[in-house]
């Protein structure tokens, strides 16, 4: 699993808003059992994947923004392959515990939605943490 | 949505008739409807309780007349991606979405936001005026596991009154004939 962003931050109302480019590569397997298998088994409908940001600010001890998702129904690719994506969502923190936060960590994860049954949430392996910068921009387009 | 809560009256008759005939059928499973658009009582036994599908909201993972189990112990943690069932100040309809964006003080205060995986927006339009945020105190549940399919029979019996009223008309005459 591979994340790569670039970002930045700029200030919109009161809050601040980072904006996040990434790129994942990802396979997504069914590591519950000693050997990998594959994700889509006999009681596998869809996966609900989400990109989240977790951080921590002088505000909050804990902040989760999701970043983007995307379903991935029984049939589809189980590797992404995604370049230069930019968040679904706005990524506004709540204040303004962006600006300077060194500690961003990025975590692909995702809702396996059965058939019938049990709804397990699964992180995947692997996790990048990136650093928004101390200024705002204000011209750079996005 | 609207229109869905000028029936209330209605879905109220149905939802006990729907009660009835569940008890009559499976006599051990005391479950209840419960929906996104309509009233519904959730009754917490043996701390799961089932909770039924009524709109599209989070297609295409659920679809109406399915029905969810949920939890509700309080000490878990609330996180982004877990699916919650959560009601709004003022309306008894529960709304069953995924969660989006958690903020979580030092105390274990949390305030987080909505969304459902078929809408393109959050759900910020469907809080109250002015509420920007959920708080623990308004989860009634969280999403554990699901069986399809299975409420269809009550959704048919609100959406097509004849339809209910046929199926009450076969069950009266059921009973009739093994009563003989």
């Amino acid at each position: 699993l591979r994340k790569n962003v670039e970002d930045f931050t700029g200030p919109r109302e009161r809050s601040d808003l980072g904006f996040v480019t990434f790129d994942i590569t990802a396979d997504i397997l069914n590591g519950k059992n000693d050997w990998q298998t594959f994700i889509f088994d006999w009681n596998v409908k869809q996966l609900f994947l989400y990109l989240s940001a977790e951080y921590s600010t002088k505000n909050n001890a804990l902040n989760q923004v999701v970043l983007w998702d995307k379903i991935m129904l029984r049939g589809d690719n189980p590797r992404l392959f995604l370049k230069d994506m930019k968040s679904k969502y706005f990524f506004f923190d709540d204040g303004n515990g962006l600006k300077g936060n060194r500690n961003i960590t990025l975590t692909l994860s995702w809702n396996v939605v059965p058939n019938a049954g049990i709804l397990p949430l699964v992180t995947g392996s692997g996790h990048v943490s990136v650093p928004f910068p101390d200024t705002y921009e204000t011209t750079k387009s996005y | 949505m609207r229109t869905f809560m000028s029936e209330k009256p209605k879905l109220k008759s149905s939802r006990c008739q729907g009660l009835n005939l569940r008890f009559y059928e499976k006599e051990s499973l005391g479950f209840l409807n419960g929906n996104w658009l309509a009233e519904m009582p959730v009754f917490e036994c043996c701390s799961t309780s089932p909770l039924l599908f009524f709109s599209g909201s989070m297609e295409p993972a659920f679809h109406r007349g399915d029905l969810l189990f949920l939890t509700n112990r309080i000490e878990d943690p609330i996180r982004v991606g877990e699916i919650v069932v959560f009601r709004i100040e003022g309306r008894e309809i529960p709304i069953v979405h995924r969660v989006l964006k958690i903020h979580e003080k030092q105390n274990g205060d949390i305030k987080f936001l909505t969304k459902g995986d078929n809408n393109a927006v959050d759900d910020r339009g469907l809080y109250k005026r002015g509420q920007h945020w959920l708080e623990k105190k308004d989860v009634v549940g969280r999403a554990r596991g699901f069986v399809p399919y299975i409420g269809i029979v009550t959704i048919l019996m609100n959406d097509y009154p004849k339809f209910k009223y046929a199926v009450l008309f076969l069950l009266g005459l059921f009973v009739l004939v093994h009563r003989e």
